[in-house]
């Protein structure tokens, strides 16, 4: 089996696997209580936000653990909407391409009276810093852009933004669930009030993530109960996951520059490879991308058949994001870089990790471009192309 | 041999998926997601059916053992069967979306699908039977004629009866559900469903102006003579026999005889007006693939649920026949099938015009 859908989830880490297990076992007291098993739980809690706060460049009581990242976005957008509520702020800026964890959360604020701007993207899928600044009003409270889309893998210039929120005074949130552990990130460096992240994507445990908020933001509960993590998040810590989280974390930061270097080589390949086969087209940008992300359409080409085919063939690839319940419509992301519904239909998302080989890429090319022409010999749709009663629109 | 199973979350496709393994084929479960929820007006925020059904599945391809995959055919769908659906009420037209549906999703869309995959077979939950005879495929009514679908099949050629399996044909409802329990199916005891599946409380009507965003015109209710009679609150509201709802008093019942799109109009009239000896059926499919040269007399069903009525058939052309009825039907109505029965044999169907 070839793994390369790791923007979908990934391995767990020998380390992050290893710094769990004594929690389970040996550490499992509960950090609330007063004993000292409840007290040695609770050293290594404060331990893992510690080491967390610190490669992301804030401070251990800026992190608050979550469920994932999809709680993290909730968590920062709402905070934001009732901290702007209070001040008569009731309009929140984001992106056309964000992921449905702050899409849908931005939908349930426009039902409660919010009115909501989704900036539009380029072709490329990078947001213009300029339309931002102008997009925002005196009655703006947040601004929420992703730091790298998990579709098309295009990272955004977060610092620019960040500085323009700051000019403006608007907090600024960014979901980075993509991002942390595969490009540098400094919370403060660049102009961060509030980021998600997620735990599973730099090869840590599922169903762990955290919110960095700066010192200040006042956070709204999504879950009441009790006093865990300063009242903000009630509900025992999950230490084993956290302390996995913490592993992961550090070890992915620790090589990143490594692992960079190792995937944008695998990567290029892979698009270039890719590139060969005819009507077909890279969505995203060729340099601002994650280092391990390929996303490619191709003319006449159901996505979904494609994915069967190659599942068959030992590839484990996606069309887009996975978080659509076993559905594959056409990527919202991919519409809005322009693509038309029918092409954006024909999507193959692949994602790498470091422990992706050269001969991995070299039968995942092989297998893709035969898949392709494959069904594209039975596909009436490119029977109509190929005779010119449709014409073709990637040329 | 590998077998492709529709699994749409019910009973029936769950027991047909059971006893396809059973009889030794090498089976993939599937469920099509046809719609989306809020296409059919009920909100995402509600824990809905479509979702629980795919889940449905989903845990008896598993139970089962068998690898499973959620086909989205949601576009298609549009653009077919709702798409016909709503141009069917816009042009004073009854459809029947499930013939299509089976048309153009199980054994078009879906038989595709099962063709990349390299299964020889789809396998249905319908209840209907499949015999072969001197080379050629015979499509049967079940055994079990209460449950009998043959009617919404009228459309499958030679070669889908081929690559079809219908492993319920000989079975009793009861005894599926028998199957369903021994084999601890979680929806064992789910009920059958009853309306057309992307307008789930029959308010059809509420569902085509979703799609379209359009409104529907009020217009006039005459009589034969063109007197005008009321109002009504758009075409799309009412189908030919109607008489509950008109909203209009009247000394004698009063029922839609015709509906006319181009003047807005809806003809009323008595029980009597709504009786009719002839029809006509268009893009009609002959199960065999071959064209009877003379007419011939054979039963004829013009509804989902009635008996099938004598009648004598005329191929006119290709696709056309002509039906004279031995006795005269109430409310043949356009849009529905006429589907031709030569005992529990069906000859072929097409949709009356």
């Amino acid at each position: 089996m070839i793994y390369l859908d790791n923007a979908a989830t990934t391995k767990m880490s020998k380390t992050a696997i290893d710094a769990m297990l004594p929690f389970m076992d040996k550490i499992y007291g509960n950090p609330s209580s007063l004993h000292s098993a409840g007290q040695e739980a609770n050293e290594a809690l404060y331990n893992a936000r510690e080491r967390i706060a610190r490669v992301l460049g804030c401070e251990a009581r800026e992190i608050t653990f979550t469920s994932g990242g999809s709680e993290a976005d909730n968590q920062a957008i709402i905070s934001a909407a009732r901290i702007g509520e209070r001040q008569g702020k009731k309009h929140i800026i984001s992106t056309a391409i964000e992921h449905h964890a702050v899409l849908h959360t931005l939908d349930r604020l426009k039902k409660e009276g919010f009115e909501i701007t989704l900036l539009n993207v380029g072709e490329n899928g990078i947001i213009e810093p300029n339309k931002v600044k102008e997009a925002i009003r005196e009655d703006t409270c947040l601004v929420t852009v992703m730091y790298a889309n998990n579709e098309i893998g295009t990272i955004q210039p977060i610092k620019q933004i960040g500085e323009i929120c700051r000019q403006k005074g608007v907090l600024f949130h960014t979901d980075a669930v993509q991002a942390v552990g595969h490009i540098k990130i400094d919370v403060k460096e660049q102009n961060i009030d509030m980021l998600s992240l997620s735990a599973h994507k730099f090869h840590g445990p599922k169903g762990v993530g955290a919110l960095y908020a700066k010192k200040g933001i006042r956070l709204t509960n999504l879950i009441d109960g009790g006093a865990q993590e300063r009242g903000k998040r009630a509900g025992t810590e999950n230490i084993p996951a956290i302390m996995g989280m913490a592993a992961a974390l550090e070890e992915a930061v620790g090589n990143i520059d490594c692992n960079a270097k190792k995937l944008t080589v695998l990567r290029d390949k892979l698009i270039n490879g890719l590139s060969t086969i005819p009507h077909s087209v890279l969505n995203g940008d060729t340099t601002k991308r994650l280092p391990g992300n390929v996303n490619f359409c191709f003319e006449g080409i159901e996505g979904e058949s494609l994915l069967l085919l190659l599942d068959d063939r030992g590839v484990c690839a996606s069309s887009g994001s996975a978080c659509t319940s076993g559905s594959l419509d056409p990527s919202h992301v991919l519409l809005a870089i322009g693509r038309v519904h029918d092409i954006a239909h024909g999507s193959l998302r692949l994602s790498l990790s470091e422990e992706n080989t050269e001969q991995e890429i070299d039968y995942t090319i092989k297998a893709v471009t035969e898949v392709v022409a494959y069904l594209r010999s039975i596909s009436p749709v490119w029977r109509d192309l190929e005779n010119g009663k449709q014409e073709f629109i990637i040329k | 041999m590998k077998a492709l199973i529709a699994m749409s979350g019910g009973v029936d496709s769950s027991v047909a998926a059971y006893l396809a393994q059973q009889q030794g084929y090498d089976c993939i479960g599937c469920t099509m997601k046809l719609y989306h929820n809020e296409d059919a007006g009920i909100e995402r925020s509600r824990t809905c059916c479509s979702l629980d059904d795919v889940e449905d599945a989903r845990s008896v391809a598993y139970k089962l053992g068998l690898p499973f995959y959620v086909f989205n055919f949601t576009d298609a769908f549009r653009d077919t069967v709702i798409r016909k659906f709503i141009e069917s009420y816009e042009k004073g037209i009854t459809p029947n979306p499930c013939i299509d549906c089976n048309r153009y999703m199980k054994f078009e869309k879906l038989y595709e699908r099962a063709k990349i995959l390299g299964c020889d077979y789809i396998v249905t939950g319908h209840y209907v039977r499949i015999e072969e005879q001197n080379g050629k495929f015979l499509l049967k009514k079940a055994l079990d004629e209460t449950k009998d679908q043959s009617y919404v099949l009228y459309s499958m050629t030679q070669e889908q009866l081929a690559h079809t399996i219908f492993p319920l044909g000989d079975m009793r409802k009861s005894e599926v559900r028998t199957v369903a329990e021994q084999n601890g199916f979680i929806n064992a005891d789910k009920p059958d469903s009853q309306d057309i599946c992307f307008v789930p409380n029959g308010d059809y009507a509420s569902v085509i102006k979703l799609h379209t965003g359009k409104p529907y015109p009020y217009g006039n209710f005459v009589d034969k003579q063109g007197n005008v009679l009321g109002h009504h609150k758009g075409i799309i509201n009412y189908t030919v026999g109607q008489r509950k709802g008109l909203g209009i008093s009247s000394g004698k019942p009063l029922y839609v005889c015709d509906i006319c799109p181009q003047s807005n109009s809806i003809v009323l009239g008595s029980n009597d007006d709504l009786f009719h000896n002839d029809a006509i059926a268009t893009d009609f499919n002959w199960i065999s693939g071959e064209i009877p040269q003379n007419e011939f007399r054979c039963k004829v069903k013009i509804r989902y649920r009635q008996p099938e009525q004598w009648a004598t058939v005329t191929p006119t052309d290709k696709n056309t026949v002509h039906i004279v009825f031995d006795e005269a039907q109430r409310a043949i109505t356009a849009g529905q099938a006429a589907v031709l029965y030569d005992g529990d044999t069906v000859l072929g169907g097409g949709a009356i015009k």
